[in-house]
């Protein structure tokens, strides 16, 4: 039998299907009122230990619920515990051996065990990885990037499409500096390079510098929602 | 390893659209931006078009070089290599206007 080949112009986005997903998200979580950030770092960079300082500055104040994305365990879903949050894990592992990003299927499927009516603030905590996490929106309202000065002033030049996607970058472990070599301004002017304007604000999971800061950004964009 | 994701995507789309024929080629457009390795999106199309119309198709990536319009001199210019600079004044500011592509453009469909 003679077959012939016929060209089908297709003209798909591959990225549509999460993207309509992450709207569908997003289209929840305003129905719902809930803020959502989309929090992203990479592995070690003091995500999980901000949201900590986080937790205990906004305790009283605002109602934050967190989705933990992680490839395998629940060490930080364990630790943000003692908190009484409303509070989900989504493991990506029963991906393809573990995903390194969470997409926004994957944030959907821990939606359901979230009681968004009560939660002003969502946090979803992404895998650590300064790659991948950046192609998937998930229906967040901002991304907020954790940066580490641990890890070089060069980093904005090297995974440029994280950096520029942040709208503000916590520039975390500041407590170190003395220690460092790293060049501050150096990073800063990288930064200011790839995403013009982006707003850095210096912490220090572990002395609570700047938190406070971190904190009033927050409230402000919630006021302006 | 986000290209087995993309590669997921990439073969549902195909299968999709390929309305019960046999897929003998795809054909994407792969910006320079989407930081895509070549080599692991073809790895994982082969491996997840298994059992699917897709499977033993080729893939054919068209990689998009980056361009883009600067904000302060307004020259468009190429983007080969991070930083991404201008090309003119070699400002940092800059409107991306190609490098961000990930799309199937075609397929190639077996008739009986």
């Amino acid at each position: 039998m003679h077959r012939t080949a016929v060209k089908k112009v297709v003209l798909e986005n591959v990225l549509d299907a999460n993207d309509t997903l992450a709207k569908a998200n997003r289209d929840l979580f305003d129905r719902a009122r809930t803020y959502t950030i989309n929090m992203m770092s990479s592995p070690g960079a003091g995500k999980t230990a901000l949201l900590e300082r986080t937790l205990e500055r906004l305790r009283g104040e605002l109602r934050l619920g967190v989705l933990e994305g992680d490839v395998q365990t629940t060490l930080d879903a364990d630790r943000l515990a003692r908190f009484h949050i409303p509070l989900v894990q989504v493991n990506t592992d029963p991906g393809f051996g573990g995903e390194c990003h969470l997409d926004a299927n994957m944030v959907r499927s821990g939606l359901s065990e979230l009681p968004l009516d009560d939660i002003d603030i969502l946090v979803i905590e992404n895998v650590g990885n300064l790659v991948c996490p950046a192609e998937f929106r998930v229906g967040e309202d901002v991304r907020v990037m954790v940066y580490s000065v641990t890890e070089g002033e060069e980093k904005p030049l090297k995974y440029p499409l994280m950096f520029r996607s942040a709208d503000l970058v916590l520039v975390n472990k500041v407590d170190l500096l003395e220690h460092l070599d790293f060049d501050l301004e150096q990073f800063l002017g990288n930064l200011d390079a790839v995403n013009p304007g982006v707003r850095p604000v210096l912490t220090s999971a572990r002395t609570g510098q700047g938190v406070d800061e971190w904190c009033g950004w927050l409230r402000q964009r919630l006021e302006n929602v | 390893m986000h290209e087995l994701s993309i590669a997921e995507s990439v073969v549902r789309i195909a299968s999709r659209q390929a309305d019960g024929r046999r897929v003998t080629k795809v054909e994407m457009k792969v910006g320079y931006l989407r930081q895509v390795v070549p080599s692991a999106l073809a790895f994982g199309f082969g491996l997840l078009a298994e059992g699917t119309p897709v499977e033993g198709a080729e893939l054919q990536m068209e990689q998009v070089p980056a361009e883009g319009r600067c904000r302060r001199c307004g020259v468009v210019s190429g983007l080969g290599s991070f930083p991404l600079q201008c090309g003119g004044c070699g400002g940092f500011d800059l409107e991306i206007l190609k490098g961000e592509e990930l799309m199937v453009e075609s397929l190639e469909l077996e008739e009986a």
